[in-house]
């Protein structure tokens, strides 16, 4: 009983962070067809953010929550300003330059940090399950997933905001010649998602020993997410995360994390290859 | 383009690269040259798939990877190179063909392509990092996990394991191996196979129409990529003399990439270019603390993708073509030696 009460906790917990770690990326992919692979960087950076914020006596939850997303939408911000704007409409080479901008942040954040492990430990105490130790932390991040696609969801089909910005993403012609600037639009719903990333960045801050080269080991996972997910955002985000979150928590239970890990990648290429335009490609069609 | 401009591009080309790699020792160690070519024929095995098979593949890191890992297992068990070398070649060709079958049976395109690449790749690597235990091991060759393969036969004249082919006779193997590669992937493209497959790049529906199984030759196409960048794996192997996960890393993955992107596609000397000059940069920038390596490589890549979208050397040969009044692709494979001269210089 404690077991399997460890077990729901931890597939609702791998479930959660596949959402968090992927709602940027979702959202700057699902609204804009940009593939960012700077995303894992803009993780990293809003993880030294956080530890950054805390080391100068910030309070952590402040650092996580507001801090984080804050600077990397600000990175965000520029990064579209100075790169990502030029290239809208061609999904390859956005591809390539963020591609090379994650090289970049890297290079920067190996420079100003160094190539060693630094990290902040969690603010929330674990607690035991029967015999079975469990984070506590972990409820955190699951409580704050679910706030974040319900938030989104309200933002999207709630306000004006989302609104325009929902109908700029679909004909950006006819959202101009109702008076709303595409351009615009275009640079606030990248910041919102590099914001995003930001967040998920500090949220993660406690749980890794963060190192420059941290992203590499989200983007990979960020990405089949949001492409196995397909077109529409928070439907396909939720159902991706919870079917791959499932498949890499059960293997990693019945053999080990690099087993859990392969199945995750195994599932996403078996699935891609049914589904080839995702999993809302097929199911949920027209969902935001 | 008709067919003798071709030949004669070619042999140009080929006789451009045979003074320039007899005349490069004298510049460079041919320890770091032979390095450069292993790093050059990897991008002409991407610049053919993408360049001319419109096929953007994330993972050729994972042929090369697969070819290395293929000769050292082999050449551990075996003791003698001349089958591990086959075999660092038919692995991958055979590896890219069932994936490629896979994908392109599954009608996958474009981003989803990118990703089943990207995550195959992944999945080797992750893989390979946890082979550290005793349980893991083919034949007498323990796969090592994270710390890589050792210690096994490097490329040695077929049929006598103990003269090792090592420092310039390596060299200019691999001066030779590169040739022979660049000649065939010409007559290749020349081929009617060839001019299929750029017109599937161009426009897989019309060539259906008119009756191509596009889904096989896209396939065959990605399979010989694989080869190619088996062989360039193969090569690493021998040269570096150890293999290790890193070679599927995402890094291997995204250089190759770039290499392409800065030299240019749609050509095969363009990657070819791309990934010496790279290379060699990279060899520059290790010898120097002041600016991190990685950083350099990103701007490099951001900075071609904004300003030079096609590329070096099509660039170079357009403002060639301009100069001369010819046309700029025919030109474009003659300017390889101008290009390479600031490699080395």
């Amino acid at each position: 009983m404690d077991l399997a009460t460890v077990l729901i906790v931890e597939i609702f917990y791998s479930i959660a962070v596949l959402v968090v770690i992927s709602a940027g990326l979702a959202v700057v992919f699902g609204m804009m067809r940009v593939i960012n692979l700077a995303h894992g960087e803009f993780l990293m950076a809003g993880g030294y953010a956080t530890i950054v914020a805390v080391n100068a006596g910030i309070n952590i939850y402040v650092a996580m929550l507001i801090v984080a997303p804050l600077v990397v939408g600000l990175i965000g911000l520029v990064v579209e300003r100075l790169v990502i704007r030029h290239l809208y409409g061609r999904l390859v080479d956005t591809m390539l330059a963020s591609w090379g901008l994650s090289l970049v942040m890297i290079g920067l954040a190996t420079m100003i940090f160094g190539n060693t492990t630094t990290g902040i430990s969690p603010p929330i105490a674990g607690f035991a399950i029967g015999g079975y130790q469990i984070n506590g932390y972990n409820f955190f991040i699951i409580v704050v997933a679910a706030l974040l696609l319900v938030a989104m969801y309200a933002l999207l089909a709630g306000t004006r905001a989302g609104l325009v910005a929902r109908g700029t993403m679909q004909r950006a012609d006819m959202a101009a010649a109702l008076g709303y600037s595409p351009d615009r639009v275009y640079m606030v719903t990248f910041f919102c998602g590099s914001a995003l990333s930001g967040l998920a960045g500090g949220l993660l801050a406690p749980l890794v020993g963060l190192v420059p080269t941290t992203g590499g080991t989200y983007i990979a996972k960020a990405f089949i997410t949001v492409i196995s997910g397909g077109a529409s955002i928070i439907v396909g985000l939720l159902s991706s995360a919870t079917l791959f979150g499932l498949v890499s928590q059960l293997f990693t239970f019945a053999a080990s994390p690099v087993v859990g890990e392969v199945a995750l990648l195994v599932a996403a290429v078996v699935l891609l290859r049914l589904l080839p335009q995702g999993i809302t490609g097929r199911f949920f069609r027209g969902r935001l | 383009m008709s067919g003798r401009p071709q030949i004669g591009a070619t042999l140009a080309v080929l006789g451009a690269f045979v003074l320039l790699a007899l005349a490069a020792p004298a510049v460079l160690e041919t320890y770091t040259l032979t390095i450069l070519l292993i790093y050059g024929l990897l991008a002409m095995s991407l610049g053919l798939v993408w360049g001319f098979g419109g096929i953007l593949c994330f993972g050729q890191a994972a042929f090369y990877g697969l070819g290395a890992y293929s000769y050292a297992i082999a050449a551990i068990n075996l003791g003698e190179s001349t089958l591990p070398f086959a075999l660092g070649i038919l692995v991958p060709f055979l590896f890219a063909g069932l994936l490629g079958a896979m994908m392109f049976y599954g009608r996958l395109s474009d981003v989803y392509l990118g990703v089943i690449t990207l995550v195959v790749t992944l999945i080797f690597f992750k893989f390979m990092n946890s082979t550290a235990g005793p349980e893991y091991a083919i034949g007498q060759a323990r796969l090592g996990g994270f710390n890589g393969i050792p210690g096994y036969q490097t490329l040695n004249v077929p049929g006598d394991p103990d003269a090792y082919i090592f420092g310039d006779d390596f060299y200019y193997l691999v001066v030779a191996i590169v040739l022979v590669v660049y000649a065939l992937l010409r007559w290749l493209l020349a081929s009617p196979f060839g001019r299929v497959a750029v017109a599937i790049r161009e426009n897989e529906a019309r060539v259906e129409l008119m009756g191509y199984d596009a889904r096989l030759r896209k396939t065959a196409l990605f399979a010989v990529g694989g080869a190619v960048a088996g062989l360039a794996g193969t090569l690493f192997a021998s040269w570096a003399e150890i293999v290790t996960p890193g070679l599927f890393s995402l890094g291997q993955s995204a250089e190759i990439i770039i290499w392409c992107i800065v030299g240019g596609l749609g050509t095969l000397v363009g990657p070819f270019v791309g990934a010496m000059l790279l290379g060699y940069l990279k060899f520059a920038l290790g010898q120097q603390t002041l600016i991190d390596n990685t950083l350099v490589l990103g701007l490099v890549l951001v900075l071609s993708v904004l300003l030079l979208p096609r590329g070096v050397v099509p660039t170079l040969g357009q403002w060639v073509g301009l100069a001369r009044r010819r046309r700029p692709r025919r030109a474009s494979r003659r300017r390889l030696r101008p290009a390479r001269g600031g490699a080395d210089g």
